[in-house]
C-alpha cells in the first residue's frame, strides 16, 4: 500500500532509521521535524520516481506533502 | 524611524500608541495588531517577573517560528530580561549545552517537548521556570512547568515598569565559532536599536511594506527582519520556512507583500520555480545575505522580477550587517557586497595591521555602534575577534574574512580565514559535526570539509574511518540526524580506511575533497 512504501522511504532515506517510520501517519513532517526544507524536495523526486508522476510546484503544500496521510491521499487523487 | 527610541521594546511599545489597530503580525493563521502584541507581550512580561526572572536574566526561547515566540521576544525585554532564541531542529544536548552556557532562568518551548522541559529543570540550576506554548493540554502548573496561555490569562496587561538602560543586553545570538562550541554574541539595546536604524534606512522600508519572514528567527537575519518590521510600523508575514515554496508565493499574492529577504538557497529554488500563475507584483525589494550570490542567479532574480530592487549584503552576527551594495551598482559589480552600512565604516588590514588599499587582499575591520558586545563568558575569543581602536574604550570587529577593495573603495568577500562552512546560509563548524560523529560508537577519525553545491552553497560531506567494519553510512547519517541541526546534517559521508596526515601527524583536510 501506498502509505507502507513512503513511511519505508523516509525511514531509509530521510531518517536513515533502523526501525522503521515512528511516528503515526498523521504526524506533521514540519512541524515535529520528521522531515526539513531539502528532504521535502528529495520526496518530490521520489514521488515522481517511483510513481511516474509529475508533481507541479502548486501541488507542493503541506496539504499534499506534510504528511503520510496527505501524500498518500495526495497520490491517490492523482490516481496511483 | 522614530529617533527617540532607546530600547528594543520600544518599537513595539511606540507603535502600540500610534497604530495601536494596525495588523503587526500574521502568523499560524493569526492576523495580531500592535497593540494585541502589546497586551500580551505585557501580560507574558509580568508573568516573568512574577516567577522570578529579574534584571539581566537570560530567557531561552526554544520555539520555532510562531506568534508565540514573537511575544516571549519582547516579554523577555520588557520583564528586563536577555532574550536567547533556539533553533527548533536543536538537539537536545545542545539545547542543554546553550541553557548551561547563558545560565537562563527561563526556557520556552512547544508541547512535544515537554519531556526535555522537565529533564532541563532538573539538570539546570540556573533555570527556574519552563513555560509551553501552544496548546496547554496535558500541563499541569506544577514542578515549575507553565502553561504560556494560562501566563497570559493570569498576569496584569499593564506596561511593567522600565529598568534597562541602552547599555543593557537585549539578546545572546549563538552562532558556530571554528573551535566547535557554539557561542552567545551579546548585543546590548544600542546596538540593537542602531543596526536597525541603519538597515530600514538603505532599504528605505516605510510603514506601508510588508515583509515576509521565511527564515529562522534563531539567525540574525530572520530575527532583524522582525525588529525592523516594528520599527518603522510594517507588517511581518511569518512563515516557518520556504519548505513549501508554492504555499510561500500564494502568501506573497494574498497579503501583497513587498520584501523577500532571502539567502541564496531559497533563491536557488525561487529561479527555478514555475511563477507564472502567481502575481507577484507587489514586491519592491529582495535582499540577499549570509553567502554571495552567483551572478548568474543575480542575472535570473533580475530578469523574472524585473520590477524588484535586489540588494546584495553581507554581515556577520557579530556585527549584524556590516556592508551592503547600494542597487544601482548591481549591474556594474555584481560580484561585490558594497559598502559599509550607513553610519559604520569598514577597511581592510594585512597581518601586521596595516590598512591595505584598492586592489588588495585583506581581512575585513569594522567600527561603528553595530560592533557587538563581545561572547557571552568567553573573554578569550571576545579579545581575538573584538580589539580596541586607536581610540581608548573603543572596540573594532576583526571579522575573520578576507576581502578585497577595488579602486572605488567597494568590497568583494575573498575567503575566510577559518574552516567554517556556510551551507543554506548557516554558519557549520567542521569541528562541531565532527566533535558528534566522534561521539558514535565504532568511529577512529573524522574529517569534515564543506564541497560545493549548487542549491546549498556548500554541502557538508564527512570522511570517517571505522575501527571495524560494523558501521555504514546510514549509521552515520542516522547519527548525526539525532545531534545535529538539519543544517550541519552531512550531505554526503564517505567510509575511507585512512584519512591523509601531515609531517606532524595532522589531518590534511587540503587533500580532501
Amino acid at each position: 500500500m501506498i502509505e507502507e512504501q513512503i513511511r519505508h522511504y523516509i525511514a531509509e532515506n530521510i531518517l536513515f532509521s533502523g526501525n522503521g517510520y515512528p511516528h503515526s501517519d498523521d504526524t506533521s513532517f514540519l512541524e515535529n521535524g520528521v522531515v526539513d526544507s531539502m528532504n521535502v524536495m528529495e520526496l518530490v523526486a521520489f514521488v515522481e520516481e517511483t510513481y511516474h508522476t509529475r508533481v507541479e510546484d502548486n501541488e507542493i503544500v503541506p496539504s499534499n506533502f506534510d504528511s503520510v496521510t496527505n501524500l498518500a491521499n495526495y497520490l491517490r487523487r492523482k490516481g496511483i | 524611524m522614530m529617533a527617540e527610541v532607546a530600547l528594543v521594546h520600544e518599537f513595539l511599545e511606540r507603535n502600540a500608541e500610534r497604530l495601536p489597530e494596525k495588523i503587526a503580525l500574521v502568523c499560524d493563521g493569526q492576523r495580531l495588531s500592535y497593540a494585541e502584541i502589546e497586551t500580551k507581550a505585557n501580560r507574558l512580561a509580568n508573568a516573568l517577573n512574577f516567577l522570578g526572572v529579574q534584571r539581566g536574566d537570560r530567557v531561552a526561547l526554544f520555539l520555532p517560528n510562531s506568534t508565540e515566540l514573537v511575544i516571549a521576544i519582547f516579554a523577555t525585554l520588557k520583564a528586563g530580561g536577555v532574550f536567547v532564541v533556539i533553533n527548533h531542529s536543536t538537539k537536545p544536548d545542545k539545547v542543554a549545552y546553550i541553557l548551561n552556557n547563558c545560565q537562563a532562568s527561563a526556557f520556552f518551548t512547544w508541547p512535544a517537548q515537554t519531556a526535555l522541559a522537565a529533564d532541563l529543570l532538573a539538570g539546570i540550576q540556573s533555570l527556574k521556570v519552563a513555560v509551553i506554548s501552544g496548546s496547554p493540554l496535558g500541563i499541569t502548573e506544577s514542578d515549575k512547568v507553565y502553561s504560556f496561555e494560562q501566563l497570559l490569562a493570569q498576569h496584569s496587561p499593564s506596561r511593567p515598569l522600565k529598568v534597562n538602560i541602552d547599555l543593557d543586553l537585549a539578546c545572546l545570538i549563538y552562532t558556530s565559532g571554528s573551535t566547535g562550541e557554539p557561542k552567545g554574541v551579546m548585543s546590548d539595546h544600542s546596538n540593537v536599536v542602531f543596526a536597525v536604524g541603519s538597515i530600514t534606512s538603505y532599504l528605505q522600508n516605510h510603514e506601508d511594506d510588508v515583509v515576509i519572514g521565511i527564515l529562522p528567527l534563531s539567525f540574525d537575519y530572520g530575527l532583524y527582519q522582525l525588529l525592523m518590521v516594528f520599527s518603522f510600523g510594517g507588517r511581518l508575514v511569518l512563515e516557518k520556512g520556504f519548505t513549501y515554496p508554492a504555499a510561500i508565493l500564494e502568501t506573497i499574492q494574498r497579503e501583497r507583500v513587498t520584501g523577500f529577504p532571502g539567502v541564496p538557497t531559497i533563491y536557488s529554488m525561487l529561479v527555478n520555480l514555475d511563477l507564472s500563475s502567481y502575481d507577484l507584483s507587489s514586491l519592491r525589494y529582495m535582499s540577499n545575505t549570509a553567502a554571495a550570490l552567483p551572478p548568474a542567479h543575480i542575472l535570473k532574480i533580475q530578469q523574472t522580477f524585473p520590477w524588484v530592487i535586489l540588494y546584495s549584503m553581507y554581515g556577520l552576527t557579530e556585527t549584524k550587517r556590516t556592508l551592503y551594495l547600494p542597487p544601482e551598482q548591481l549591474e556594474r559589480r555584481p560580484d561585490s557586497v558594497g559598502i559599509a552600512i550607513p553610519g559604520t565604516e569598514v577597511w581592510i588590514e594585512d597581518e601586521n595591521g596595516q590598512r591595505l588599499g584598492g586592489g588588495q587582499t585583506g581581512e575585513l575591520v569594522v567600527r561603528g555602534r553595530h560592533v557587538m558586545r563581545g561572547y557571552w563568558g568567553d573573554p578569550k575569543l571576545s579579545a581575538v575577534r573584538y580589539r580596541s581602536s586607536s581610540i581608548l574604550g573603543e572596540r573594532l570587529c576583526y571579522t575573520g574574512d578576507l576581502f578585497r577593495m577595488d579602486d572605488e573603495g567597494y568590497f568583494y568577500f575573498v575567503a575566510r580565514k577559518d574552516d567554517i562552512i556556510k551551507s543554506r546560509g548557516e554558519k557549520v563548524s567542521p569541528k562541531e559535526v565532527e566533535n558528534a560523529v566522534y561521539k558514535l560508537e565504532g568511529v577512529q577519525e573524522v574529517a569534515v570539509i564543506g564541497v560545493q553545491d549548487d542549491v546549498l552553497g556548500q554541502a557538508v560531506k564527512v570522511f570517517v574511518v571505522v575501527k571495524d567494519g560494523n558501521l555504514n553510512e546510514k549509521d552515520i547519517l542516522r547519527h548525526c540526524r539525532a545531534h545535529l541541526e538539519d543544517y550541519m546534517v552531512p550531505k554526503y559521508v564517505e567510509l575511507v580506511t585512512e584519512l591523509p596526515k601531515t609531517s606532524s601527524g595532522k589531518i590534511k583536510k587540503t587533500d580532501l575533497k
